[in-house]
C-alpha cells in the first residue's frame, strides 16, 4: 500500500465505487434504457434519422467512447486528490 | 543497454515510424492504380496487395524477435495507450466484424443493430471494472490472476478451460475466414489457402510474441480502417456530395422507407424489433437485450482483449487505453450500418424492377462468381420481381434474388464505381482484420498453455530459454490444430463466434470482477460459481442445439449467457458467504491492486 491511512484508504475506495457506480449507471441507460423506447423515438427525427436507430447505431456507441475517456480523466484526478497516481 | 536505448528510441519514434508507414502503403496503392489503368491484370494486383502486407506484417514479426519474458509475454510494457488502442480495434475486429457486420445490418435492420452496440459496449466495463486493476496486478495472463487471487492451481486451471473453449472456437472460425479471403484473392483451392493464412498468422506472432503481434496489429489496424471507411467516403461524396458516410445516410434510410412501402416489404429497415411480418414482437425485443448483455459481457472477458491491457507503462495508461481501443472500434462500427443502408438503397433502385439485360455492372459481375449473389428469373419475364422478404441463414432472398450478407462490404467498391485497386485494398483490410484476431487469440490460448500449465504447474524450475521454446512449440501447434479444424469447413461457424461470447462470459466475468470489487470473495466461491456458470452456458448452448431442447423464454443459445452469468454470481456469493473469509494477506492483496501508486503485496508464498 501507499502511505494511506485506513480511513483514507476507505475515502478513496468510496469515490472510486461510487465513480464506478455513476458511469455503469449511464453505461446502462446507453445500452439498454434508451432502446426501451425505440419504437416511440423513431417517430422524432435527428439529423435526418428515425431517432431510436440513430441511437442503436451511433448516439450509444458516441455515449461509450466518451463514458470511457471521462473515466480515465475522473479516476486521475481521483488518484491524484488521495496521492495515488503513479510517478 | 544499447537495446533498451534502442527500445526508447522506437517508442519515442512511434509516430514518425506509423506515419511513414501509412504514407507508404497509400503510394503503394496508388502505385497499383496507375498500374491497373496501364492494363495490369487484377490476379496480379491481388497478389500484390497479399503478398505485400503479409510481407510487412512478417518484417515487424522479423524486427520484434525476442528472447525476454516480459517482451514475448506482455511486449516489454512499454506499449502507449494510444498505439495499444489501435492493436486492441485490430485485435478485436475480425473478419466477421470487417465482412459480415454491414451483411447482417442489411438483411435484418435495426434487430441487427444489437452487434453494433454489444460489441462496444462491452469496452466500458472493461475500462471500470476491469483493466486499470488487472495492469497493477501486473502479471502475464488471466489466468494469472485467477490462480493468485483465488490461492491455487485449481482456479488457475479452470481459467485456462474456459478460455480455451471461448478462445479456441473463435480462432477456428477466424482461420476459416482468412482461407475464404485468401482463396478468393489468390485465386486457389481453400485447403491450400488455410495453410498460406497459417504461414501469415505465424510469422506475426512466433519470434517476439506479444511484442511482435502488438506492433503488427497496429499496422494491421490501419490497413483495416483505410480499407473499410475508403469505397463508402468515396460513394457518399460522389453521390450524396457529402465526405461523411455516416452522416448522409439519413437521408437514404427515409428513400430505403418510402421503396418498402412502394414494394410492399413489410419488414421495414429501420423498425425496431419487429418479426418477419413487420409487426413489433416481444420474442425480438427480449432477444435483442440478452443479445447485447452477452455480447457487452463477454467483450470484458475475453482473454485475447484483456491481456492486450497488461502492456501498457502504466495504470493510468491502461485506463486512457480503454478510451482509445473503443475509439478506433467505433470508427468501423458506426459505418457498417450506413454501408447497409447504401446497399439496401441500391438494391431497391437500381436492381429490384430492373430487367436482368441491364443489371449494374456489380451484380451482373458477382453473379458470375457464383455463391455470394444468385439470380434466377422465377416467373421467366426478364424482369428481377421482389416476390418475399426470406431470411435463410446469411442469405436475403428476395424472390428472383438471394443476396449473401458478405457481399455487401465486398462489391461496394464496384458499386461505388471504384477500379480494381479498391477491391484489393477491401482484400487486405479483411486479411488484416482476420490475422489480427488470429494472432491476438492464438496467442492468448499459447501463452495460457505455456505460462499457466507448463511453467506454473508442471516445471516452475523451467529456464527463461527453454520456457520460450515451449511456448513457441506451443504456438504452433495450437495454430496447426486450429487450421485442421478449420480446413473440415465446420457447420455453423460464424455462430461458434458468437458462443464464444457467452463462453466467456459465463465461466470467468464474475470471479474478475468479484475477486476485485468484494474482498469477501472466497477461492472456493469463484471456483464452484465459475465452473457453474460456465457450466450452464454450455449447457444451454449444447442442448438447443444439437438436441434440440426448447429455448428458454425463446432466448437464442447465441445469448447463453444470460442464464449462465446470473448463476455465476449467485453461487460465488452464496458460497463465498458459506465458506471463511479471505486471509488478512489476501485482503491487503486486493487492496494493493486498488491503488496504481505502490507493490502489489502478494499473498501467501512468494511469487516471482
Amino acid at each position: 500500500m501507499a502511505q494511506l491511512t485506513p480511513a483514507q484508504k476507505d475515502a478513496y475506495w468510496r469515490k472510486t465505487s461510487r465513480l464506478m457506480w455513476t458511469i455503469l449507471f449511464l453505461w446502462f441507460v446507453f445500452s439498454f434504457g434508451v432502446q426501451l423506447f425505440a419504437v416511440q423515438l423513431n417517430e422524432i427525427k435527428f439529423l435526418g434519422f428515425p431517432l431510436g436507430f440513430y441511437m442503436a447505431a451511433q448516439g450509444s456507441l458516441i455515449a461509450f467512447v466518451v463514458l470511457c475517456f471521462w473515466n480515465a480523466s475522473a479516476q486521475n484526478k481521483i488518484d491524484e486528490e488521495f496521492g495515488v497516481s503513479e510517478d | 543497454m544499447a537495446q533498451q536505448a534502442a527500445k526508447t528510441g522506437f517508442v519515442a519514434n512511434l509516430g514518425k515510424i506509423y506515419g511513414t508507414y501509412t504514407g507508404s502503403f497509400i503510394g503503394f496503392v496508388l502505385v497499383l492504380a496507375v498500374l491497373e489503368q496501364m492494363g495490369v491484370p487484377n490476379r496480379i494486383i491481388g497478389y500484390a496487395f497479399v503478398f505485400l502486407t503479409i510481407g510487412v506484417y512478417a518484417y515487424i514479426g522479423w524486427l520484434s524477435r525476442t528472447m525476454e519474458l516480459s517482451e514475448y509475454y506482455v511486449a516489454g510494457r512499454v506499449v502507449p495507450a494510444f498505439y495499444n488502442g489501435m492493436a486492441t480495434g485490430a485485435d478485436w475486429m475480425s473478419a466477421a466484424s470487417f465482412i459480415s457486420m454491414a451483411g447482417g445490418l442489411f438483411i435484418a435492420g435495426y434487430n441487427a443493430l444489437g452487434y453494433v452496440l454489444g460489441w462496444t459496449g462491452g469496452y466500458v466495463l472493461v475500462a471500470v471494472l476491469l483493466a486499470p486493476y488487472l495492469r497493477k496486478f501486473g502479471q502475464f495472463t488471466v489466468p494469472d490472476f485467477l490462480g493468485v487471487r483465488y490461492e491455487g492451481n485449481t482456479a488457475r486451471v479452470c481459467g485456462v478451460i474456459v478460455l480455451f473453449s471461448a478462445s479456441f472456437t473463435y480462432i477456428v472460425a477466424q482461420t476459416f475466414g482468412i482461407g475464404i479471403i485468401t482463396s478468393r484473392f489468390l485465386g486457389i483451392p481453400f485447403e491450400i489457402a488455410i495453410f498460406a493464412g497459417l504461414i501469415g498468422i505465424l510469422v506475426c506472432s512466433m519470434l517476439g510474441g506479444m511484442r511482435a503481434v502488438t506492433w503488427t496489429q497496429v499496422a494491421q489496424y490501419i490497413i483495416l480502417i483505410i480499407a473499410y471507411l475508403t469505397p463508402l467516403v468515396w460513394l457518399s461524396t460522389k453521390f450524396y456530395g457529402n465526405p461523411i458516410p455516416e452522416l448522409a445516410y439519413g437521408q437514404v434510410l427515409d428513400q430505403i422507407s418510402v421503396l418498402e412501402k412502394k414494394l410492399g416489404i413489410l419488414r421495414a429497415h429501420a423498425a425496431p424489433y419487429v418479426d418477419a411480418t413487420g409487426k413489433f414482437s416481444w420474442t425480438e425485443f427480449n432477444n435483442f437485450w440478452a443479445l447485447v448483455l452477452s455480447l457487452m459481457v463477454g467483450t470484458a472477458s475475453l482473454p485475447h482483449i484483456l491481456m492486450r491491457y497488461f502492456t501498457t507503462p502504466n495504470v493510468r495508461q491502461a485506463r486512457q487505453s480503454v478510451g482509445w481501443s473503443i475509439f478506433f472500434i467505433f470508427l468501423l462500427y458506426f459505418t457498417a450500418p450506413a454501408y447497409a443502408a447504401f446497399a439496401k438503397l441500391e438494391v431497391y433502385q437500381s436492381v429490384i424492377g430492373q430487367q436482368i439485360s441491364s443489371l449494374p455492372a456489380w451484380v451482373q459481375s458477382w453473379s458470375q462468381v457464383g455463391g455470394l449473389l444468385t439470380i434466377t428469373d422465377v416467373n421467366g419475364n426478364g424482369i428481377i420481381d421482389l416476390t418475399k422478404y426470406a431470411v435463410a441463414g446469411p442469405v436475403l432472398d428476395l424472390g428472383d434474388i438471394k443476396i449473401h450478407q458478405d457481399i455487401i462490404v465486398l462489391s461496394m467498391p464496384e458499386v461505388a464505381g471504384l477500379p480494381y485497386v479498391i477491391s484489393g485494398l477491401v482484400a487486405a483490410g479483411g486479411l488484416a482484420a482476420a490475422l489480427s484476431t488470429a494472432d491476438g487469440l492464438l496467442l492468448a490460448i499459447a501463452n495460457a498453455l505455456s505460462h499457466d500449465i507448463y511453467y506454473k504447474m508442471l516445471d516452475p524450475h523451467a529456464s527463461t530459454r527453454r520456457r520460450l521454446i515451449v511456448a513457441r512449440s506451443l504456438l504452433v501447434i495450437v495454430a496447426l490444430i486450429a487450421a485442421a479444424v478449420a480446413g473440415t469447413r465446420p457447420s455453423g461457424i460464424i455462430q461458434m463466434v458468437a458462443w464464444a461470447f457467452s463462453l466467456a462470459a459465463g465461466g470467468l466475468f464474475a470471479p474478475l470482477v468479484l475477486g476485485i470489487w468484494w474482498k469477501r470473495t472466497t477461492s472456493v466461491g469463484a471456483i464452484v460459481g465459475m465452473m457453474a456458470g460456465f457450466a450452464v452456458t454450455l449447457f444451454y448452448l449444447i442442448a438447443t442445439q444439437y438436441f434440440a431442447m426448447p429455448l428458454w423464454f425463446g432466448i437464442r443459445n447465441i445469448s447463453s449467457a444470460l442464464f449462465g452469468l446470473p448463476v455465476a454470481f449467485i453461487v460465488t456469493w452464496v458460497v463465498s458467504l458459506m465458506t471463511a473469509p479471505p486471509s488478512k494477506e489476501m485482503q491487503e492483496f486486493v487492496d494493493s491492486i486498488r491503488v496504481p501508486k505502490g507493490e502489489v503485496a502478494w499473498a501467501g508464498k512468494a511469487h516471482e
